[in-house]
């Protein structure tokens, strides 16, 4: 009877530790081997520094579907249904994978369409996004109610984009609160991998130098560090090997862009009571490495939507 | 034959407490850290841990220098107030809750693209003796185009 007491206890041990782990993981990851460079430290700033420790938890934050749509809207970008992924296509999408990259994709177009105020179009991509997560068994990231509350709001952007970003946080959270941060990581690469894709398409070439749009594109060789660092936590998982080799191959031709940043300058603006980053970027993507990036994003695309 | 009992007992249990308290820090980071993003649209990306007095978080993002952000931060009343420092590529400190009351939220905007670093602490207990308390910290965006 001790001995099963004494078991008990420590599997009970075993369990509270397993479950802090667990829970303390969950969209974050231990600290692998970053290479941390020198502190360039302020006089004012080395109290703060000294208590910056080892980070117990790193998360890679990409922009999101939302944010990608906006940025393509706000660089001036006219809409092209074309450029989506038809609704139709849904039926084709029976593996994990494929529903994961295609999560992505469709919330990605949502997000496209309902900064242009597509309103049957916004429904339709909303309902392709929901098939996707019911491929998936994300429970009620996308309920019918939501669909409902869309149908309500199809007139007012502002309610809509927080309906996308709530849907998209419920199905990202799902996934990774379920033990299947590869599958989110999946869907992550799908929505930035969609925004690169409609963004490079939408460059004119008669308007190369200068286009915010392409600004916006060379601005996601910052990123693409960050979306392989997400893939390689779950190395060793087919499909996302794959992926990592696809993604590798575009970060490649972002090797060919350099980019440089001058120091960044905090300044506090009183009147907007913002903190303006003040520096300067310089960059040389010519319409050659460019027409590369693009054609190689394409046919990395063509793979993610078949 | 009741360790055969016990055992899944324990594993159900386990995957119980893990769940249920990764529904509360989702519950609390759409109480309490979402609202504080105000007009500011939330980027639909979510970020929380549970961590320990004492324990850090860090997070790498992107911002993009057509945009106006806010980042808004919080931890659960269980720990004390958490504090955040937004670090450039080259670690130079932009800003510190610390020396801004500890306010959780910060807005910003860039005049280039850059990576930021978030580095978020919950500061050590004083309490000698003691268990340090853990609670879910959250992390979140949102985001406005410049007018």
């Amino acid at each position: 009877m001790n001995n099963i007491i004494r078991i008990s206890f420590r599997l009970l041990m075993l369990a509270v530790l397993f479950a802090g782990i667990i829970t303390g993981c969950r969209s974050g990851d231990r600290k692998t081997s970053r290479e941390e460079g020198p502190i360039h430290s302020m006089q004012d700033h080395a109290a703060i520094y000294e208590d910056i420790q080892k980070a117990e938890k790193i998360f890679q934050a990409l922009p999101s579907p939302l944010e990608s749509a906006m940025l393509i809207k706000s660089a001036g970008a006219q809409f092209n249904e074309k450029l989506l992924n038809p609704v139709e296509n849904t039926r084709n999408y029976l593996t994990n994978k494929s529903m994961a990259l295609n999560l992505g994709i469709y919330t990605c177009n949502l997000s496209f369409v309902s900064l242009y105020d597509q309103t049957q179009l916004i429904i339709n991509y909303m309902n392709a996004a929901k098939k996707m997560a019911d491929g998936l068994g994300i429970l009620d990231a996308i309920e019918e109610e939501t669909i409902n509350r869309l149908e309500e709001n199809i007139n007012n952007r502002e309610a809509i984009m927080d309906i996308v970003a709530e849907t998209f946080m419920n199905s990202n959270s799902y996934l990774e609160e379920n033990g299947q941060p590869a599958i989110a990581a999946i869907v992550l690469a799908g929505g930035w991998m969609e925004g690169l894709y409609i963004s490079t398409q939408l460059v004119d070439m008669k308007d190369f130098d200068g286009n915010r749009l392409v600004g916006r594109i060379i601005d996601q060789k910052l990123s693409i560090g960050i979306l392989l660092s997400l893939l390689e936590n779950s190395k060793g998982n087919p499909a996302i090997d794959e992926l990592i080799e696809q993604i590798t191959r575009v970060k490649l031709v972002f090797d060919k862009i350099n980019l440089s940043t001058s120091p960044v300058r905090p300044e506090y603006d009183n009147t907007a009571n913002v903190t303006v980053l003040k520096s300067q970027v310089k960059s040389d993507m010519t319409p050659q490495i460019f027409g590369e990036l693009a054609t190689l994003v394409a046919e990395i695309r063509s793979t993610f939507v078949k | 034959m009741r360790i055969k009992i016990i055992i899944p007992f324990l594993t159900l249990l386990l995957a119980f407490a893990a769940v249920n308290a990764n529904a509360q820090c989702k519950a609390f980071a759409k109480r309490v850290v979402l609202p504080e993003l105000g007009s500011y649209t939330h980027d639909g990306n979510y970020h929380a841990a549970i961590l320990v007095e004492g324990e850090e978080a860090e997070l790498y993002k992107t911002f993009y220098s057509d945009m106006d952000y806010r980042v808004s931060i919080g931890g659960d009343e269980k720990i004390p107030p958490v504090e955040f420092v937004v670090l450039d590529a080259n670690r130079n400190i932009l800003y510190s809750s610390r020396e801004n009351n500890l306010t959780g939220t910060w807005d910003f905007k860039l005049e280039a693209s850059q990576q930021l670093k978030i580095v978020v602490k919950v500061p050590p207990s004083n309490r000698a003796g003691e268990i340090p308390a853990s609670g879910c910290v959250a992390i979140m965006f949102g985001f406005r185009v410049r007018r």
